[in-house]
């Protein structure tokens, strides 16, 4: 996973609410055995017409929102399924940091295992950097990590919170998995103790 | 501290797997069952074939293929190339892992979070977690389930735990009696319309009260799978009689006296007296009628008596626009009575609705009448399983017989990943989970309801009141 340190980039407005994981990449494009390439398919029935044409009025389709690294949003974002597949289509295209007023549970923690920053900000912020957004790219955002603000086109700093041990992760660009394999030990006493206590916890086999 | 003060069911399951807590109060937590399919973890096996790590415990996972089959002649073989490879994938994942799984032409086969219960795999006070978010089914047990992406599927094959911080406990009350022809499924629809799609967000809810210790087991997973559904990270209702006695039996269920040693620790699992709720809600079961989402999200449901809502009503001017877009979506007019929309399909299935209960209420509403004229109408069995015992029954010839589609199981038209799709504008009353636009195919317009009310509305043709085809 690559570091998230600080970000200086065009931000794209998608002001709705709920916007769910079919919406971010529908489930017909769920049938790759890989990572990468979903960049394309990112929003596709927004970004495209039944004839996969581009729908020159979705923001992702215009000038500098062609190469947004953040994307700002209202409530509810990345509700509906697990598919991690919706913050692989994100990153994929580049976007590296999304702000909403809030976040579906899952969607949020899948954005932090791939780089991605999810940043939430009360409405009235996130209404703020939308129309700083629509400026497209003569209003450039920076997403500074370690300082825990979003800087404004106007210079204005707007701190956001955020998880210590995510923020430690993703500055250093480290993988979870290898975090948690230092408490190897803790791991294997839990399971002797669970052995000998729910000694009736059959195993599976076929 | 933690023994000294009151704690709700999942304060319980939660402290009995905490592994170890960092000095920020993430938590590592340990997993008793995982449960794997082919859509979202072909990336995660090939994460842990990249590091050369192994999988932990191979006698604690399950993988299943679901997602992507065909439903009809699957012995001939998955036709579409990419949900073949994804598929045989899985397949050589589990070969080399060695992870126990169940070939998609055994009987054990279906969808996760059927056969989970089904097969005694998922049982109460466990920590159940999978690559798909309604994982929240298995809630019903009494255990603590909850959906992961496919870096955390990765986590738990290395490592058996995840890293996660306590949600909040919050605590749904339903008293009270349902009415005729009311089900679980409108419960949990009447919950989602009052508390919101992001309701519970960061909260495990819990459901409580009269009419949810009377549900069946069924009818209970049909109410924690769409927890999810309301933004909760998971559902979970306490163990009880009702519980133990389904567990009973189960191939993998514990049996004689390690049941015994077992139901002795499940029944010190539901809440203490004056344990804590951050948020409460409570509902009136009697004032629960069959209900009906009419929008693109579970959220937007009415009972179907009701009417589309006129977003000229609303005065927040982006939840004005969000209503104007799902009216516009759905082909609906303001004011239109729900029970004049006329229907195209008729899905029947999904892990929220797809176990023998809900096939046999709608063979109930089904026998002796005829599918309308126009109207295809399919049932998919949530596992081979239950499409045995529903043959074994002969309500699948009540079903046929009347015109339905009998087909092999899976997720099927829940999500349109296989060849079971709406095409563009279709209408289709549905017994799965998700309205979202496109979520059954392309341009297709979702009705989420009970099975009872997707068979009246088969036989009727339109959105039909299950209580006045008694
Ligand atoms: S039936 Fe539908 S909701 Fe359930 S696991 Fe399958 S796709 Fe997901």
């Amino acid at each position: 996973m690559d570091a998230f340190t600080k970000l200086t980039g065009v931000a794209a407005p998608l002001p709705m609410a709920n916007v769910d994981t079919d919406k971010i990449i529908p489930a017909r494009f769920l049938k790759t055995i890989k990572r990468t390439g979903l960049g394309v398919h990112l929003f596709d029935t927004l970004r495209y017409d039944a004839d996969g044409k581009e729908r020159p009025e979705f923001v992702l389709n215009q000038g500098p929102y062609r190469k947004a690294e953040i994307l700002i949003a209202h409530e509810n974002f990345g509700c509906g399924s697990s598919r991690e597949h919706a913050p692989w289509a994100l990153l994929d295209f580049g976007i590296r940091c999304v702000i909403a007023p809030d976040f579906a549970d899952i969607f949020h923690n899948n954005t932090f295992k791939n780089g991605i920053l999810p940043i939430r900000l009360p409405r009235e912020i996130c209404d703020q950097l939308m129309e700083d957004a629509k400026q497209g790219d003569n209003a450039r955002l920076t997403v500074d990590l370690a300082e825990q603000v979003v800087v404004r086109p106007n210079g204005e700093k707007i701190r956001f919170e955020i998880d210590s041990f995510r923020k430690h992760l993703l500055l250093n660009g480290l993988d979870d998995i290898g975090q948690t394999l230092q408490h190897a030990p803790s791991i294997d006493s839990y399971e002797s103790k669970q052995k000998a206590e729910k000694s009736w916890m059959p195993g599976i086999s076929v | 501290m933690a023994e000294t003060k009151p704690r709700t069911l999942f304060d319980k399951v939660w402290d009995a797997h905490v592994v170890e807590q960092l000095p920020d109060g993430t938590c590592v937590l340990y997993i008793d069952r995982h449960l794997v399919h082919e859509v979202t973890s072909p990336q995660a096996f090939e994460g842990l074939r990249m590091a050369g790590r192994k999988v932990r415990r191979p006698d604690a996972t399950i993988a299943v293929a679901d997602h992507n089959i065909p439903t009809m002649g699957r012995a001939n073989g998955i036709q579409e190339e990419d949900s073949r490879i994804q598929v045989e994938t899985l397949e050589r994942n589990v070969a080399e892992f060695g992870v126990p799984y169940f070939p998609i032409l055994s009987p054990e086969q279906g969808i996760v979070h059927i056969i989970g219960p089904e097969q005694g795999i998922s049982l109460p006070g466990m920590t159940i977690v999978c690559g798909d978010s309604h994982t929240s089914t298995h809630g019903a047990m009494g255990s603590l389930a909850f959906g992961i992406g496919t870096s955390e599927v990765e986590h738990v094959l290395a490592t058996q735990t995840l890293l996660q911080k306590p949600a909040k406990n919050m605590l749904v009350r339903v008293e009270g009696t349902l009415g005729a022809g009311c089900t679980a499924k409108d419960i949990v629809l009447a919950i989602i319309g009052k508390i919101g799609t992001a309701g519970g967000t960061g909260h495990v809810i819990e459901f409580a009260g009269s009419a949810i210790r009377a549900l069946d087991m069924a009818g209970r997973m049909t109410v924690c799978n769409m927890s999810i559904e309301a933004g909760a990270r998971a559902g979970m209702i306490a163990p009880d009689e009702t519980t133990f006695e389904y567990v009973r039996g189960k191939p993998f269920a514990p049996k004689g006296e390690a049941l015994d040693r077992a139901i002795a620790w499940w029944r010190t699992l539901p809440a203490d007296p004056g344990a804590h709720y951050d948020t409460v809600v409570e509902l009136d079961a009697a004032a629960i009628a069959p209900m009906v989402t009419w929008g693109t999200n579970p959220e937007a449901v009415v009972p179907v008596t009701g009417t589309v809502p006129n977003p000229a009503d609303v005065a927040d001017e982006a939840k004005r626009a969000q209503l104007a877009r799902m009216v516009e979506y759905m082909g609906l007019t303001p004011g239109q009575k729900m029970t004049d929309l006329k229907i195209d399909v008729v899905f029947i299935g999904s892990c929220t609705n797809g176990r023998i209960e809900d096939i046999r209420a709608a063979a109930a509403v089904a026998k002796g009448r005829r599918v309308a004229p126009g109207v295809r109408a399919m049932i998919v069995p949530g596992s081979g399983i239950v499409k045995q015992l529903a043959e074994a029954e002969g309500i699948d010839r009540i079903l046929i017989d009347a015109g339905f589609e009998w087909r092999e199981p899976g997720c099927s038209m829940c999500l349109g990943m296989n060849p079971d799709k709406l095409t563009p504008g279709q209408r289709c009353a549905s017994t799965s989970n998700r309205n979202f636009e496109g979520r059954q195919g392309p341009g297709g317009r979702t009705h989420l309801v009970s099975p009872a009310m997707a068979a009246a509305a088969a036989v009727t043709g339109r959105l039909a009141d299950v209580r006045e085809l008694a």
